[in-house]
């Protein structure tokens, strides 16, 4: 016979318990972890301690003189990057970070206010690596490290999308973000990672991209939007591949091949630059525009960034047009220059249609493909028809990292504006440098981890929903290919009414192409306003 | 007079005290914040959380719409269904309420102003509130582990589709419809 409990063991306490951060310690609930990297992914990226382990195990099986690796990289970062050293000194804990993150409005756990999760490293940094810490321990903020530590660490250091939403409040410009990549990167040290960034990142390593799609698959995957294009609009598309000697190299993010709805997107790319008659080349080795080394470790990242350089090098383009990807455009942005650049080998990218020379991209020679159709829109180079939206009411989310990372506001909205004809903003403390994230970036947009993205998605989805109520926005558009997979789910929770898409799925709903047949659908098929009544037979 | 009456007088004070014993079943520096700021895009929580209870209470001081309330209590448990509590918190929240109007109803039964039948109806009603309460969670977590296998579905799906590694058995296109072929 079950147990039947006694009322009192029916009563729960419905006040957490009150102590102090260092005593709290996490608990691994499903839904709050991601699961842990495989041996085989460390392995090939050549990470050290592979192993298979789990987080639910008392012994994460770490080397055995872990701690001296742990000092060792922390002595190493703070003496080669002095934005750590820093961050680590300059913070007052003021907290006017504390109730900016996402994570933090969404989870109500106070470790998950950039302050706390900051703390989280000082708190070690400090004890070994200040006077103060040495001396008074616990009353200057500082404490032991021991495997406690190490384990809080993965739980909120994996809690953290580096949207650096935090950052845009501190007062002293204390970057967040930067300090869970540290935490991360020490983290690797000791073989301390999750699946979801490893496999990808091994995958990109080996294949070119994070799904490990081989060069055959990949343009098979092309040509079947090829196909869907001509069901369309009757136009026949003919897409290259790594072919020499083309102007440009075109680079997405993988996402967009294979995950709807970023693959409409990518038919926007393909039929706009069939459209403007645009000399470029796919790539199916350079095939990811993603870089998940951004979340593992700076080697990483600077591995996979090299190898899109190496391609364009090698087909000997002018230049790189990027797709519509978050956190490619942090790399290429902030790291690619000092890791990899200057990309001497390439030319400053000038617009072969409008002759515009982008100049913002003098180091990195790659430029992003909104900025691009920004431009030939503005030059009036494009026919379009907005009406084809119609049946859209549409918003936008800036994607973190091309908004906070490149200030890039202003471009996507003007082509959303020239595209289509009913568009509303969500309210200014939710949208540009004050965007909120969708809380699933820097490789944490597995499945297992759902609960959590829920919860960090809960402002973003708040907002939408407001758009949603007062203006009947169905469709939320956005730059990030993270974003369109993840963005989805997030709406289903808690605005179910409301779609996902890039900005170019409706750039090629929009364009009038040359010899095309009328269309009836958009690019999913969907009827357009006025055609709801319109069958096969009609035409 | 009746309850309802009764504590009509001062439906404010009946929601924010309702808020304020949510509020502690947060940790207290969260707690802080979700009363803090009043922007709702700021504090989505504790906006969401101090409008959908005075709504409820609304409801229950008046016709007690089901049509009406249950939105308010979905905006409520939506949120406490993804956050750290076990299922029980996340719906107790309901209860909470109980405890508030024994409070505030002594008073009114000893002056004889409300009978204690009423009271017990009333939480009759409250019961109701954590049953609808209940529901919601159920459909909120089922909600979230269906979120969880249609991506996996659609991740392999559209990928074996699109490497033209399976072949589908396409919808019947028109001709078929209007009967001009057949399979043979």
């Amino acid at each position: 016979m079950a147990k039947v409990p006694k009322p009192n063991e029916l009563v729960f306490d419905y006040n957490p318990p009150q102590k102090w951060w260092m005593d709290t310690k996490p608990e691994f609930r499903p839904g709050t972890w991601c699961y842990p990297g495989k041996a085989k992914n460390a392995e090939v990226l050549g990470l050290p301690n592979p192993r298979e382990w789990s987080p639910l195990d008392e012994d994460w099986k770490l080397p055995s003189n872990w701690k001296e690796i742990i000092f060792e990289g922390m002595r190493d970062c703070l003496n080669k990057y002095r934005s750590l050293r820093v961050f680590m000194d300059i913070c007052v804990r003021c907290g006017a970070c504390s109730d900016k993150c996402h994570f933090y409005i969404g989870s109500g756990d106070p470790k998950n206010m950039p302050v706390l999760r900051g703390e989280l490293l000082r708190s070690v940094y400090r004890k070994d690596f200040t006077l103060a810490g040495k001396i008074m321990g616990r009353i200057a903020g500082a404490r032991e490290l021991n495997e406690e530590v190490v384990k809080e660490w993965f739980y909120y250091f994996f809690q953290c999308t580096e949207c650096r939403r935090c950052s845009v409040f501190c007062p002293y410009g204390i970057d967040t973000a930067e300090i869970t990549i540290m935490g991360r990167e020490l983290l690797n040290l000791l073989g301390v990672n999750i699946d979801w960034v490893l496999g990808p990142a091994a995958n990109c390593y080996l294949n070119g991209n994070h799904l490990g799609i081989q060069p055959h698959a990949f343009k098979d995957m092309i040509e079947f939007f090829v196909e869907e294009i001509e069901a369309v609009n009757g136009i026949r598309i003919e897409p290259t591949f790594n072919r020499k000697g083309a102007e440009v190299l075109f680079i997405t993010p993988s996402g967009d091949v294979f995950a709807d709805p970023g693959t409409y997107t990518l038919m926007g790319y393909l039929m706009l630059f069939h459209e403007i008659g645009l000399d470029y080349t796919w790539s199916t080795y350079a095939s990811e525009g993603g870089n998940f080394g951004l979340f593992t470790n700076h080697d990483t990242m600077k591995k996979l960034n090299a190898k899109m350089y190496a391609e364009a090098e090698r087909l000997g383009v002018k230049y790189i047009i990027g797709g519509e990807c978050g956190h490619m455009w942090r790399v290429i942005q902030q790291y690619m220059d000092t890791m990899n650049g200057p990309a001497d080998f390439l030319e400053v990218p000038r617009s072969p249609i409008t002759g515009t020379v982008f100049d913002n991209a003098k180091s990195t020679k790659m430029i992003h493909i909104v900025e691009f159709t920004a431009d030939l829109i503005r030059n009036g180079k494009l026919k379009l028809d907005p009406s084809r939206n119609d049946h859209l009411r549409v918003t936008y989310h800036d994607s973190c990292n091309p908004a906070r990372a490149m200030g890039f506001f202003d471009e996507p909205r003007y082509v959303i504006k020239n595209v289509c004809n009913n568009f509303w903003d969500m309210p200014p403390n939710c949208i540009r440098e004050q965007t909120f994230c969708c809380g699933s970036g820097s490789g944490l947009n597995t499945d297992e981890f759902m609960e959590m993205r829920m919860r960090g998605g809960l402002p973003r989805a708040n907002a939408v929903k407001h758009v949603h109520d007062k203006h009947g926005v169905n469709m939320l558009s956005c730059i990030c290919a993270i974003d369109r997979a993840v963005l989805p789910p997030l709406m289903d929770y808690w605005v179910p009414d409301v779609d996902v898409t890039g900005v170019h799925e409706l750039v090629g709903n929009a364009i009038v192409m040359e010899g095309e047949t009328e269309r009836t659908t958009d690019l999913r098929g969907n009827p357009l306003e006025g055609m709801e009544d319109m069958s096969d037979e009609d035409l | 007079m009746g309850l309802e009456q009764f504590l009509a007088g001062d439906k404010p004070a009946l929601a924010r005290a309702w808020f304020d014993l949510i509020l502690g079943t947060y940790p207290p520096e969260t707690s802080a914040l979700l009363q803090k700021d009043k922007n709702q895009f700021a504090n989505p929580v504790g906006y969401t959380l101090s409008q959908s209870l005075s709504g409820i209470i609304d409801e229950m001081l008046g016709g007690f719409d089901h049509e009406k309330v249950l939105p308010l209590v979905d905006q409520v448990v939506r949120v406490r269904a993804i956050q750290d509590f076990s299922p029980a918190q996340a719906v107790g929240f309901v209860f909470l309420l109980k405890k508030i109007v024994r409070n505030r109803a002594e008073e009114g039964i000893r002056e004889k102003r409300v009978s204690p039948n009423e009271v017990l109806a009333f939480e009759s009603k409250i019961d109701q509130l954590a049953l609808m309460a209940f529901n919601v969670y159920t459909g909120c977590r089922e909600k979230l582990y269906e979120l969880r296998v249609n991506e996996v579905k659609n991740r392999t799906f559209r990928l074996l589709q699109r490497a033209s590694l399976i072949a589908e058995i396409p919808e019947q296109d028109t001709q078929l419809k209007n009967g001009k072929d057949s399979i043979t």
